[in-house]
Order: C-alpha cells, then structure tokens, then sequence
C-alpha cells in the first residue's frame, strides 16, 4: 500500500523555537492527522533545590524559573510566604509590587506581540513593537538596576523604594504608551492581512478550555470571566476593581481565535496602564519592609509552622505556588504550577485538522514558556533504558518489604 | 580590538537554548531589533548550525539535552567558535546543585568566549560575538596556510 502520511519532527533545537520542545506531527497533504508533543528538554529540578536553601536564596531562585515572568514567580511566592507565615507587608511596599509586576506585564505581551507578527511573516512589525518594548524595560532598569531578573521583592515588602524621580519616569512612560498602544490597536487589530491571517485560526471554544484548563488572556478571549486579579484580589489589587478583559467587553462577540487573544493582550496593556496610574497617584507613605533584618527574618522563618497556597495573575496566565514551613530556614515543600503547562495541553486539539502554515501561530499564539513548565517525565536506568511505571512499583513495594524486614 | 582583516563574508549565529531561563534568550533577540541591531555589523542569526559561524548557548544544559548540543556542535563547519551567554552557562550559576544538570557548557563542548551575568546585557552578547568573530577569523588564517 502506498504511503499517505508523513512524518514531520520540530525541535528540540529549531529555528522557530527559542526553547527546547519537541513536536512530532503526521501530515496528509497539507493537514495534520497526528500529533505529539514531548516536553521536558529544560528541566532544571529547581523545586528540589529551593527545598534546599534557605527562603531568601529560594526567592531568588524562584525569579530564575522564567526569565521573562522573572517577577510572577516572585510574586506568587512572596504572598504564598506572606500568608504561611502570617507577615503583611507595608502599605507602600504592596503598591510598589504591584507597579512593577503591571510594567511585566506591559514588556511580557509586547514581547508576545512581536513574536506572533514574526511569526506570520510581518518582520517589520516585530521589529517596530520591540523597539517600543525598550521604554518599559528602560524604565524597570532605572528603578530595580537591571533589565530582566529585577531582585525586587523580599518576604514582607520590597526592597527597592520608588523615589520622585522614579515616579516622573513612570508617568512619562505611561503617556508613550497610551500613545502606542493606540498606534498598536490600529496596526494589529484593523490591517485586514493580520485579521484574515488570525481569524479562525487557533480557535478555542468556551467548553474546551474549561476542559483543557486553560488559563490566562486564552481563557479570556474564549470568554471565559476568569483573573486572580479579580477573583482573589491580593495587595493593591485589593484597592482597584480590576475586571477580566474578556472579547464579548470589547467588540460584543466572543471566537476564541488568535485574533482574540491578540486583543485581549492590546486591551491589557491599557489595563495594566490603568492599574499603574491608580498606583502612582495613591501611593501610601511609610516603610517598605515588614522585617528589615533579615537575619530576623530567617529566624521568624525557623520558629514559624504553616502552610499556604498563593497565586499571581502572570502575563500568561494564573501562577500558583505551594509553600510549606516546616522548622527550617527555607521551605520544606515548595511546589510551583505555571501557566504554560496548561495551555500547551491546546496544542493537540487545535493542531489536529489544521494546516501545516498555521502550526507556528498555533504553537506560538499560547507564548509558550517552556522554561516554566518542563518536569521529570522519564526515569532511566544506567544503561539507558527507560523505567515504566509498573517496575517503579515494583521497586517501591520493594524497598516497603526492606524497610519492614529491618524494622523487625 | 585587532582588525577584522581576513573575514570575507557576514558573520552568522546560530542560537541553540538548553536549560535556560529565557532572560538570555530575549536579551539575544533584543540584540536583533533596532535599540542593538546587530545586523548592521552583519551579524545574523541563521536557522541551521550547517550554516553558522559562530554557535551561541544559553542555560545550563539538563542531562537530556548535552548529546544534543554535542550534536548540534558537531554539525557546524570549521572555523567555528562557541559563545557560553549567562551566568547558568558558565559555571552552573544558581543550579550548581541541581540533579538534572550536565555540568558547565565547558564540559560538555569547548567554549571560546564566556559572557557572565543574569542575564547579561545586550551589549555584552555583541561583545562577545565580536571576540568569537576575531578567534574565527584567526582559525580560517590557519585553515588557508594549510591549504597552500
């Protein structure tokens, strides 16, 4: 019989990927029958280590996860930290947080806005949207002292305070982007090529996300009411009614299309220019740590017991981390849930029946961190050879047995 | 800075990520884009490592990915020079403890040109490249009295 299908394997080194994955697909003709994705190239074991180091150090390996959320993981662990061992950061403190996580989220969808341009063919317009993307990590350079990796939170505040000339900074870079993201509005949202190129494409309905669990600004464009933002206000969320930008606000017709989720992002940007205004005129006076010293602060740590679950609205999505004190200086159990790793599971279902053109905006439309997402998949033994999981059982009843036989 | 004197041709890059957090990955593409724009230096990143001068690593390489990158290395034509960029790279950085890693980039393939820094700015990416470019221009000089 003659051969109808081929196979076609992307990654885990491609052009088109900034980071290892891999994408097997089968194609006839022009359409993708079969598709697998297998992740787990950048796994770097980074719960085990924070496990190991004290709670300061684990921050800060915390911002290392991913370098373009470099301040959601933070976030998301500072307010899980916050409520197990019961410290509140300052007034001053939690609105400073705020600003600098809503001018991440400002460079984090720029930087998606580009991508997806590239991606389609339109170079120039990557190259436009990520000259403008250099004013916001200017301004995040002036006021942390670094471009990516800010280092500004701590446990209990942050640890950098906005001074005047920091303020006027932000005022000024909150005019040029009113202005360019009205110059963006005109240039994704009515050029007919971008419309016809992501209309219908990388289409999710209402039900398939809520059953693949999708989070972020691709829930939100299948019209999907959902932000921790806005269910779960925390720190100056808490003072500003933040609502979900959601397709059916904007234009009143939801399609859950890649055209969507590009104006959901353009939408938030405004959002989160909103957000930074509120910040700025209503800034509270006083300190900006709970606990300066932090030998103290280790030590508050060792004599605390607790445990909590927090989460952070991240540029892509709901960040969640898992935190546990246990008698030690540093978490005992630390477990992290990033966005990615539930958008990705859109993969297959949109990939399947679709051209082989639109596997780039279907892969890329999520913006995929694969950084954020990779876990231990595979067990190998020394030779090579993979270990299911049933002789991982066997090895597990095992050890019981020895354990038992000792203890006798 | 010596004088590029030799090199005939633009200077091609390819990038390959390994375990990397993506701060040195879009500090790269920065480094494309008009703020940087390396291009007009004719420094380019290209798709394959068949075609590529200089080959630019990210991240410390998980244990799945080193016979990867060994392959990756192995596809480039001489002259060729490697470029380690971030700190996780260079000597482990803050996974230095971690299960999964395979060792500074060093251990796994020879590293020309070390970039510190988490990340390190663009300017320091271009720098570094510059330098590449220099060692590769050196190799073909080689390469050419050998020929003759």
């Amino acid at each position: 019989m003659a051969k109808s299908t081929y196979y076609i394997p992307v990654g885990p080194i491609h052009p088109a990927l900034k980071e290892p994955i891999r994408v097997e697909a089968e194609v006839e003709g022009e359409k993708i029958v079969k598709v697998d994705v297998k992740r787990g190239f950048a796994h770097r074991g980074i719960e085990y280590m924070g496990m190991k180091r004290n709670a300061i150090q684990t921050l800060y390996l915390s911002e290392r996860i991913c370098g373009i959320c470099s301040i959601s993981h933070p976030y998301a662990f500072v307010i899980t930290a916050e409520k197990a061992l019961g410290i509140e950061a300052p007034p001053r403190a939690q609105y400073i947080r705020t600003i600098i996580a809503e001018l991440e989220r400002i460079h984090s969808h720029i930087l998606w806005l580009g991508v997806i341009a590239h991606e389609m063919g339109f170079d120039t317009l990557l190259f436009w949207t990520w000259k403008g993307r250099e004013k916001v990590l200017d301004l995040l350079e002036f006021i942390t002292g670094n471009r990516i990796n800010y280092s500004m939170y701590m446990i209990g505040g942050a640890r950098r305070d906005l001074k005047e000339k920091h303020i006027r900074a932000i005022k000024d870079a909150i005019d040029y982007y009113w202005k360019f993201t009205e110059h963006m509005k005109e240039i994704f949202l009515s050029d007919p090529v971008y419309k016809a190129r992501t209309r219908n494409v990388a289409k999710v309905s209402k039900d398939i996300a809520l059953k693949l669990n999708l989070v972020g600004p691709i829930a939100r464009a299948a019209g999907i009411r959902m932000d921790v933002r806005q269910d779960m206000p925390y720190d100056a969320y808490a003072d500003i009614d933040v609502r979900a930008v959601v397709p059916q606000d904007i234009v009143g017709e939801v399609y859950g299309d890649a055209y969507d989720v590009t104006m959901v992002r353009i939408y938030e940007i405004e959002q989160s220019l909103d957000i930074i205004e509120y910040c700025v005129d209503n800034l509270p006076e006083g300190k900006i740590l709970a606990i300066p010293n932090y030998v103290a602060l280790l030590a508050k740590i060792r004599r605390t017991k607790g445990e909590a679950i927090g989460a952070h609205e991240a540029p892509r999505g709901e960040v969640i981390h898992y935190l546990k004190f246990d008698g030690r200086d540093g978490p005992s159990v630390w477990k992290v849930i990033a966005p990615s790793y539930n958008n990705i599971n859109s993969w297959g279902p949109l990939l399947i029946g679709a051209e082989v053109a639109d596997i780039p905006i279907v892969v890329a439309y999520i913006d995929p961190c694969m950084c954020c997402n990779d876990r231990v998949a595979v067990v190998k033994t020394k030779d090579g050879n993979e270990l299911g999981y049933t002789e991982i059982r066997k090895k597990c009843l095992e050890k019981t047995e020895k354990i038992r036989r000792e203890l006798k | 800075m010596g004088k590029l004197d030799n090199f005939k041709r633009s200077l091609w890059v390819f990038h390959a990520s390994g375990g990397s957090c993506n701060a040195c990955d879009i500090e790269i593409v920065a480094a494309l884009t008009p703020r940087y724009d390396v291009e007009r230096f004719g420094i380019k990143l290209v798709g394959s490592p068949r075609h590529a001068d200089v080959l630019l690593v990210t991240g410390a390489i998980p244990r799945d990915f080193a016979d990867k990158l060994r392959r990756v290395y192995e596809q480039m034509p001489e002259p060729k020079a490697v470029v380690v960029v971030g700190n996780c790279g260079t000597s482990g950085g803050v996974f230095y403890d971690s299960y999964n890693i395979a060792g500074p980039i060093d251990e796994i393939i020879p590293v020309d040109v070390y970039v510190p820094g988490c990340p390190p700015r663009p300017e320091a990416i271009i720098d570094a490249v510059v330098k590449a470019w220099l060692k590769v221009e050196k190799l073909e000089k080689k390469l050419e009295g050998k020929e003759e």
